[in-house]
């Protein structure tokens, strides 16, 4: 069933820039072996694609088609068996645990689907996380968590703890978390996976809002009408790419 | 890219420990108490102990550690016979001990004998117990008692057999109300001395309960005494008289090196034991006493450390259950702060800090008992206590360093975890 419209209705200014424009993230033939005692599991088997900066992407698949892996890879949680992942421009394909800490914390934004703030922290503190690690001042930490909170429209909960809020506020100040570093690529696994359907809209408005500024969202998600407000899908099977568009 | 200056980072990490430590203040309190009854009680203990031996061994100092201490004592055999009042007992050191011993014992400075008895004295129609003490005048050098006024018995007072005496600070309280003895008669016994000298008056000479004490001491030339007062006297204990004989009480001997004191203490027993029938003296060494104390106190510190040690261990192992609980509670937090770009080493330094916080605090609480706990004792129990800094120090440290120990490998397991696994954790 369909609650909402398929969104074709892209900037055309961007389409007419692609050509030009520099990727975000590229990858070439990447694959991953698990080992599972002397089985292999071979999660992904040769993917490559290239996301344009400023691009919104959805990764579908079933399950089982190396998505979450592919998301994992995407997100330097872990690094390909072989292939190669430019990130920014930057080759991050054999970086060490640090660096690819680094990386994570300068390039990346982590959306989930149940959204995973820190309980005990406020709004506030939740966003500016990621700014802790970067060292950036407290003035200026609680300078931008309030900017921030205003992008996502929630002024007034910043003193909130995320137990105060509903799924959908959530899900706000999770984003909210990812922009706090102006990061390359925002992820968003399964965004809506734990909203019910108007407050997916509501996210989904947000995450388009954010693509028509200007930034790189790749979205993994199963669900086809989540994955029609993306610009550009990559669908997955079998560990392999089975249509990118 | 800059992670910030390394004392930001720090004072951040800690205010973040402080802050989740907070977060669970009953269960931060409750892994708090290991530490603060172990670091408590080992200052409490290591107080009293030092107190204790502290007391012991400037009373042992007070003796001279280059110095051998010889006393009459009354043989057991005696001592049963007390009832039979005409018996006359014979015992103790001889003037010809003293005088062996500085012609024949090598090693030996000064030898300065000691002749005690019991007398009632009297200055300008007051009396008072007293306790003469017949000796020469190295016994002032020798006991290092310091001169309040007038001088002490000098070496012609000695020669001369010179009718004069020093007392103590106390003794002229007693008698005069006033220092100013100096010069006064004072009669011992139907015999008259001038008072030339006062010296400070010694708290407890260590023999204690009996009376008339230190305090009461009449210093006389030994020669005076002999030649005045005699060798035989009566001593009235228990309502019982005792006639006893007894030539010399003590004998101070000096040696000329601490190294000489054992060896000299031997000869010097070796040759009683030739010229006594029967054991009626006591060589006490106070070197070997003072060793004794000091070996006492060591001891006495190892066990504690035992103690100390495992009181720790226990309070380090509740620290790090309580980590391992909290690191599993907060695996999905761990989750979160890796994917958002926490280092490991982040990681690990923010639990360890948590550690940390939880075992200084713990361990401040714990200096406070442990020095409250050494006050009670002195007011309650009349104990002395010594609190020392390096036990508060030693005390702090460790449990510190317990926490650090401890909090090592809850904080490595949580930077280890999978940030993929850690996020999916419920």
């Amino acid at each position: 069933m369909r609650f909402y419209q398929k969104n074709r209705a892209m900037p055309m200014s961007m389409y007419g820039r692609l050509g030009a424009v520099e990727a975000a993230v590229e990858f070439e033939d990447l694959t991953k072996v698990y080992e599972m005692g002397a089985e292999r599991v071979h999660a992904l088997r040769g993917v490559s694609a290239r996301f344009e900066k400023g691009s919104f992407w959805a990764i579908m698949g079933a399950s089982g088609s190396g998505k979450s892996t592919l998301l994992s890879i995407l997100g330097c949680l872990d690094r390909p068996t072989s292939g190669t992942y430019r990130l920014g421009g930057e080759d991050v394909s054999r970086l060490d645990d640090d660096a690819l800490s680094d990386i994570r914390l300068r390039h990346l934004g982590f959306v989930f689907q149940s959204f995973n703030l820190v309980p005990q922290l406020t709004v506030a503190e939740n966003i500016a996380l990621p700014l802790y690690y970067q060292g950036v001042s407290e003035r200026e930490s609680a300078e931008r968590a309030e900017k921030f909170a205003a992008t996502v429209g929630l002024e007034g909960r910043l003193t909130h703890r995320p137990a105060q809020l509903s799924g959908g506020q959530q899900q706000r100040a999770a984003i909210a978390r990812a922009l706090a570093t102006d990061p390359t690529v925002i992820l968003a696994d399964e965004p809506t996976g734990n909203l019910d359907t108007a407050t997916s809209i509501e996210i989904m408005k947000l995450f388009r809002a954010l693509h028509e500024r200007g930034k790189t969202i790749v979205m993994v998600t199963h669900e086809p009408d989540i994955a029609d407000w993306a610009e550009h899908r990559l669908v997955l099977r079998d560990g392999l790419v089975k249509e990118a568009t | 890219m800059t992670r910030g200056a390394w004392s930001v980072r720090v004072v951040r990490d800690v205010r973040l420990g402080v802050k989740n430590v907070l977060l669970h203040k009953l269960r931060s309190l409750l892994t708090m108490l290991g530490l603060v009854f172990g670091v408590g009680s080992v200052i409490a203990m290591l107080a009293i102990g030092e107190g204790a031996s502290e007391e012991a061994i400037s009373q042992i100092r007070r003796l001279g550690s280059r110095n051998i201490l010889l006393r009459a004592a009354k043989p057991a055999a005696d001592q049963n016979s007390n009832s039979g009042r005409a018996r006359l007992s014979v015992y103790g050191l001889l003037y010809d001990d003293a005088r062996r011993i500085s012609e024949t014992i090598p090693g030996v400075v000064r030898v300065v004998p000691v002749k005690q008895l019991e007398q009632s004295g009297r200055l300008r129609g007051r009396d008072l117990e007293m306790r003469i003490v017949g000796t020469t005048a190295d016994w002032f050098d020798l006991v290092k008692r310091p001169i309040v006024a007038g001088r002490v018995l000098s070496a012609e007072d000695i020669s001369g057999r010179a009718h004069v005496a020093v007392l103590t600070e106390w003794g002229a309280r007693r008698l005069l109300a006033t220092e100013h003895a100096l010069g006064e008669t004072l009669t011992l016994g139907g015999n008259a001395y001038e008072v030339v000298g006062i010296v400070r008056s010694e708290e407890s000479d260590g023999q204690g309960m009996q009376a008339p004490d230190a305090r009461t001491d009449a210093y006389i030339p030994l020669a005076t005494a002999r030649e005045r007062h005699g060798d035989v006297f009566f001593k009235r204990t228990q309502g019982a008289q005792v006639r006893e004989q007894v030539q010399l009480h003590q004998i101070l001997v000096e040696t000329a090196d601490e190294a000489l004191v054992e060896p000299t203490a031997r000869a010097i027993e070796r040759s009683l034991e030739t010229f006594h029938r029967k054991k009626d003296y006591e060589v006490s060494v106070p070197l070997a006493l003072l060793r004794q104390a000091q070996a006492t106190r060591r001891t006495f510190s190892i066990v504690l450390g035992a103690i100390a040690g495992i009181s720790l261990l226990v309070g380090g192992i509740g620290i790090m259950n309580i980590m391992l609980a909290t690191v599993t509670e907060r695996t999905r937090e761990i989750g979160i702060r890796r994917a958002i770009g926490a280092r490991r080493s982040q990681i690990v330094s923010q639990f360890l800090v948590e550690a940390l916080v939880l075992s200084a605090v713990g361990g401040a609480i714990g200096i406070g008992l442990g020095v409250l706990i050494p006050r009670l004792v002195t007011v309650f129990a009349g104990m002395p206590t010594v609190v020392t800094a390096w036990s508060l120090l030693l005390a702090f440290g460790i449990s510190v360093g317990v926490g650090i120990v401890f909090g090592m490998y809850p904080a490595v397991r949580a930077s280890r975890l999978d940030p993929i696994v850690a996020l999916r954790h419920e």
